[in-house]
């Protein structure tokens, strides 16, 4: 006991050592980082994290989750990337999930988790995820932590502005992040700078169990959408996409694209959109819909059209607000009154205001002109105000360059993420006052505050998500790892607690209060539930069933044995072992591996059953056993396939 | 003064009998007391017999040693509260449970695991427990729990080593 407290205080000193170190270090001066309220970031063992961060996998495609403020990785969840550690994506329960108009895809690249709204505060049901590459949504249930579902996106390229959701989880929506030709066809690449490819918003329907739909897509003209953000509490019939490249440049983007001094936020009022889906055609749309129901394998259906409209032919539902430059992010505030452009390649950080642009859409003065039918309003019009460089105190600058994210905290705060200049902007959301500016190492993108996005927000911490932070961590190879820091909130100033890396590059985070989520986390699947068509309920059932050149072998695991005892198969055989485990205890799960397989380990938790399928093409007796060390007979877990001319 | 030392006197002799009362050897685990009928009753023991083929024989034989021990005469090793709490509450029993944790030494660290029963269930099985120690001749689908079932059909056994 003594030894704890020791160790508490001792750590809390260090924190307050570092904090001290790393202001100065930062050259920020003047911030009292000596307190930290929250006790540290240390985590006492037995101790749990106060928060969950579900990151990103970046280029890994998957989600991965970490403890906060303790930053230890607790969870990867494979999403769009199969996933040797437990089979995702080779057995057959799951295979199915990567299906797609392209055939089955074993990776892509995954950028903005998303968590489920009910009155615009998290409910903890789901997860939400984009598939940037070839356009998909995710859903990943957050009961079991695992991936349930994923829809495509036709009539996409590069699925960026990503799966935002509105403020009761009616809709998740995606945006092309390239425009193409719409439907796709052979023309010249060139025509895009003719307006002759196109963009597309697509609403996607939730239904009250999370099935993902297409209700609609809105055909937009041919920018690069980047980002967006749903509306809350009087917004809330609205969401927001940033653009860029709205000079249609094909080639040489990083000069040709950033000529405008500002490109658009493009507001969207999907309600109104919603009253147009009757008005729109059925177009050709192929796309596929996987679903994972509990227990059983996964099921894929293809989907051949979609509902499209011209933004032009329904009035009302999109507006263009001109943004300085290049916005990446669009942030609305709790109350649903600021919507907050981060111009990347700008020094500003654009506030407009929700009621301004109520008022402009009904003022023809305000209407600057139209982009094929779209009306474009004037900067001044909406705008609230701008975020601008401060002199805080003699010599000392808070600039943000490059601001590319905001989040808000539950004491009236935004924070904004600066690429350029290293930093997260701390303001005032009605002043627009510069508070305080935290150093980041570096290069962060998106930034996180716990419930930040909500209508009233969790606050306490907020991170950082940087880039390829090299020189501080130890070096292993010319591959760099990207890095987190943590900073406590809570106080008048943040006050940095904790660094450590990440899976896969975190596009972004959002975080979530442990007490939503813990206590209604699954400890195992109940047997008597389990509706598997392949299922093996109990140890007498276990068997072998041959049906022409197909063998089923019906396989059971518990400690620590698996059933049938041998298991006899003729060369040129397609087996299919149907694992499954007996055992009905949280920590039970049994691997499964056998000699040669393609696919790999069969990680089956207790009450579940999972599928593989094994090419039996040479004579010979071979070993099948448990990779999951189970018991202290694990090594014991293990028996034979013979296969015979 | 008399009175309140006569009712202080019955207090403390209430609580010493409370005290005294509360059951050692019951384990840890949901259940706390169950009540046994004088007669056995047949009807839960051929319930149990079949819940324990199912869950219970890929660890259990009931006169020979399998994976976990022998389990003929452990009503008379154990309090049948004991029993069904081992039976419901593996973990924590190994856990805590001192006479669980001796089991355990014995059988090569094996651990029982939960197999999901409902608590009527584990009654059905205590009931058979009861009738095995009973001592009276066992019927045949009592005393088939001891058989190893044999290897199921294979889907492709040579010809030459079919029986
Ligand atoms: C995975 C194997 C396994 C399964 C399944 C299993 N047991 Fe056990 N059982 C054991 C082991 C091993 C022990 C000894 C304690 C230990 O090591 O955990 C044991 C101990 C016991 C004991 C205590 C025996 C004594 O001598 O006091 C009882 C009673 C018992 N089991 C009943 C059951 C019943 C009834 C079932 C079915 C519902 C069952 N077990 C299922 C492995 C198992
Ligand atoms: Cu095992």
């Amino acid at each position: 006991m003594r030894n704890l407290k020791n160790n508490i205080r001792f750590s809390g000193l260090l924190i307050v050592f570092t904090a001290s170190l790393f202001t100065s270090f930062c050259g920020l001066g003047g911030g009292n980082g000596a307190s930290s309220k929250s006790g540290g970031a240390w985590i006492t063992p037995r101790y749990m994290d106060e928060v969950y961060a579900f990151m990103s996998g970046g280029y890994s495609g998957q989600v991965s989750i970490n403890g906060i403020p303790s930053g230890r990785i607790i969870k990867q969840i494979p999403v769009f990337s199969v996933f040797p550690e437990n089979g995702y994506g080779f057995d057959e329960e799951t295979k199915g999930l990567l299906m797609t108009s392209q055939g089955f895809l074993p990776w892509d690249d995954s950028h903005h988790p998303v968590l489920s709204l009910t009155n615009g505060m998290q409910d903890g049901r789901w997860l939400f995820i984009n598939a940037n590459n070839t356009p998909r949504i995710a859903r990943i249930d957050l009961d079991w932590f695992e991936t349930k579902e994923i829809i495509e996106i036709p009539n996409s390229a590069g699925n960026h502005g990503s799966p935002y959701i509105t403020e009761n989880s009616d809709y998740v929506f995606a945006a092309t992040r390239f425009s193409v030709p719409i439907p796709q066809r052979d023309i010249p690449i060139e025509s895009m700078s003719k307006g002759e490819f196109n963009g597309t918003i697509t609403m996607v329907k939730l239904d009250k169990d999370g099935h993902m739909s297409i209700d609609l897509q809105v055909r937009v003209p041919a920018f690069h959408y980047d980002k967006s953000g749903c509306g809350k509490a009087v917004s809330k019939d609205w969401c927001f996409f940033t653009s860029y490249n709205t000079e249609q440049a094909w080639k040489m983007m990083e000069a040709e694209a950033s000529q405008n001094d500002k490109d658009y936020i493009l507001a969207f009022n999907w309600k109104v959109a919603q009253g147009c889906i009757s008005k729109a055609k059925t177009v050709p749309g192929v796309h596929y819909r996987n679903y994972h129901p509990e227990n059983q394998p996964a099921i894929s259906e293809k989907r051949t059209t979609v509902k499209m409209i011209d933004a032009k032919d329904c009035p009302g539902s999109v507006y263009y607000l001109p943004t300085p430059k290049s916005p990446h992010g669009v942030d609305v505030s709790p109350d649903g009154e600021l919507i907050v452009g981060s111009g990347k390649l700008s020094a500003q950080i654009a506030v407009h205001s929700f009621s301004k642009l109520q008022k402009a859409i009904n003022d023809k003065g305000a209407i600057e002109k139209t982009i094929d039918g779209v009306p474009v309003l004037k900067y001044e019009a909406t705008l609230y105000g701008e975020v601008q460089k401060k002199e805080k105190e003699a010599g000392k600058d808070y600039l943000c360059l490059g601001p590319l994210h905001t989040e808000f905290d539950n004491k009236g705060r935004a924070y904004t993420s600066c690429f350029l200049s290293n930093n997260i902007m701390v303001w005032d959301r009605k002043t627009l006052d510069v508070i305080e500016g935290l150093q980041t190492w570096y290069n962060i993108g998106h930034l996180s505050v716990v419930g930040g996005n909500t209508v009233k927000p969790y606050g306490k911490y907020v991170i950082g998500l940087d880039k390829q932070a090299k020189d501080r961590m130890l070096p292993v190879g010319p591959e760099l790892h990207h890095l987190v820091q943590l900073y406590d909130i809570s106080g008048d100033k943040g006050v940095f607690l904790n660094e450590f890396p990440t899976i896969g590059e975190p596009h972004y985070a959002q975080m979530a209060p442990a007490e939503l989520l813990a206590k209604k986390s699954k400890k195992f699947y109940n047997l008597k539930d389990n509706k598997h068509p392949h299922a093996t309920l109990t140890e007498d059932k276990a068997r072998v069933e041959r049906k022409g050149k197909e063998v089923h072998a019906y396989v059971t695991a518990t400690l620590t044995h698996f059933k049938p005892d041998k298991i006899e198969v003729k060369k040129g055989d397609t087996v299919y072992f149907h694992v499954t485990n007996l055992t009905q205890e949280y920590d039970m799960p049994h691997g499964f591996a056998v000699y040669g397989a393609e696919f790999p380990n069969l990680l089956v938790m207790p009450g579940q059953t999972k599928s593989a399928m094994w090419k039996a093409d040479n004579v010979g007796v071979y070993p099948f056993y448990c990779t999951d060390f189970c018991s202290a007979l694990h090594q014991e877990m293990q028996n034979y396939i013979r296969v015979s001319p | 003064m008399k009175k309140i030392s006569k009712l202080s006197i019955i207090i403390i002799f209430a609580f010493l009998l409370s005290v005294s009362c509360k059951k050692e050897g019951i384990g840890i685990g949901p259940v706390e007391s169950v009540e046994l009928g004088e007669a056995i009753d047949d009807a839960k023991v051929e319930k149990g017999a079949a819940t324990f083929k199912l869950k219970c024989t890929p660890c259990h034989k009931i006169t020979v040693k399998h994976v976990g021990p022998v389990l003929k005469d452990v009503t008379t090793r154990r309090k049948p509260e004991w029993i069904m709490n081992m039976i419901l509450n593996p973990e924590e029993m190994i856990a805590k449970d001192p006479t669980a944790k001796k089991l355990l030494l014995e059988n090569n660290m094996m651990k029982m695991v939960r197999t999901g029963i409902s608590q009527d269930e584990a009654r059905d099985i205590l009931e058979l427990f009861r009738k095995v120690d009973e001592g009276k001749e066992l019927p045949d689908y009592i005393k088939k729990l001891d058989e190893t079932p044999k290897p199921p059909e294979t889907a492709e056994q040579p010809a030459a080593e079919k029986k």
